[in-house]
């Protein structure tokens, strides 16, 4: 999504958009978000550096992620 | 609001509200189970060099990441001697709030995702109700399937070499979320037939096992844990799917593009 495109949006909600360019927008928007949240888990469940691990610990063990 | 900030706020606020709730839920589910469990580790561990440990009674209050060591030491994930650790009690509570609320975010950003790519293609929010739902697939998904093969594990409960179970568990997750998918959305014959096929597939390969399991802790401790590990992601699953849709309906409304 453009700049122009997101400036339209936040100026009135009632602008119409092209449905590809609005939806092509919000594909790689909500795409986006799922990467980003699922390097917060892999970071908090996964990842093996020790003091991560210790921080998370009793958490992995609770959402039966794979611990030690 | 761009649809981008709206899945990140719904996210952040959800995903700390459920976080919190189900430190809570854990503190009388799985963290009393596996504080029990690590004093049977620590006696494992204590019994080859007894003496050494007992030389260091201030070692023994609060080594819960060091049990690794003597008991059985994977190889491929050894915990640093003497790498930070948060004390026992109030630090330790507070890290396992502060990884719960990230956890949740990080599942809430998944499911926003989803909810935004939804109701971009049909033109209404997902209700609370359909967001209820997809918190039980992603339940189905991040806790039965994986679990299935890799049930729930105490500390002090040797199992496979951790990378070799990260990636089962991985696979099990991708093949349980791509069998649903094909199911849900594909209403076809053939498409049932490989979402099934795609179900089963983890389990018919297996999880990496190891041959025997010698553990001083007992069963019985292992199956409490198992039931309160699922009952508690359920209740944090619904809550999550429930609750981040809910939030989410509210900050895209402005942001929504009809067609």
């Amino acid at each position: 999504m453009s700049q122009s495109q997101l400036a339209d949006i936040q100026v009135s909600a009632q602008v119409t958009l092209p449905v590809s360019a609005g939806q092509v927008g919000r594909l790689s928007q909500a795409v986006m978000a799922m990467v980003l949240g699922v390097f917060v888990v892999g970071m908090v469940g996964f990842s093996h550096i020790d003091v991560v691990h210790n921080a998370a610990h009793d958490v992995r063990h609770s959402n039966a992620f794979p611990c030690h | 609001m761009s649809t981008f900030r709206a899945i990140v706020f719904a996210s952040v606020i959800s995903g700390f509200i459920v976080g919190l709730l189900v430190t809570v839920v854990q503190q009388f589910g799985t963290v009393p189970l596996i504080l029990k469990a690590e004093v049977f580790e620590k006696a494992a561990q204590m019994h080859p060099h007894d003496a050494a440990v007992a030389a260091q009674p201030a070692a023994a209050g609060h080594d819960h990441a060091n049990h690794d060591h003597a008991a059985h030491d994977h190889g491929d994930h050894d915990h640093g001697v003497g790498a930070w650790e948060p004390r026992d009690g109030f630090e330790r509570n507070a890290y396992t709030a502060a990884a719960n609320i990230l956890t949740a975010i990080g599942f809430a950003l998944l499911l926003a995702g989803f909810f935004a790519v939804r109701s971009g293609a049909t033109g209404a929010s997902v209700s609370w109700h359909e967001g209820l739902l997809w918190g039980l697939a992603g339940f189905a998904v991040f806790t039965l399937a994986p679990g299935l093969g890799l049930p729930p594990e105490l500390p002090g409960v040797p199992s496979a070499p951790l990378l070799s179970r990260q990636i089962w568990w991985l696979a099990a997750v991708l093949a349980t979320s791509g069998g649903l998918a094909l199911i849900v959305f594909r209403r076809t014959v053939p498409a049932a037939i490989s979402g099934v096929i795609l179900l089963t597939l983890p389990h018919l390969i297996g999880a990496p096992e190891i041959a025997n399991i010698e553990t001083n802790v007992p069963s019985s401790l292992m199956h409490q844990f198992v039931t309160a590990v699922t009952v508690t992601s359920l209740v944090f699953w619904t809550l999550l799917g429930g609750l981040t849709s809910a939030v989410f309906a509210r900050f895209d409304r402005g942001a929504t593009l009809r067609t």
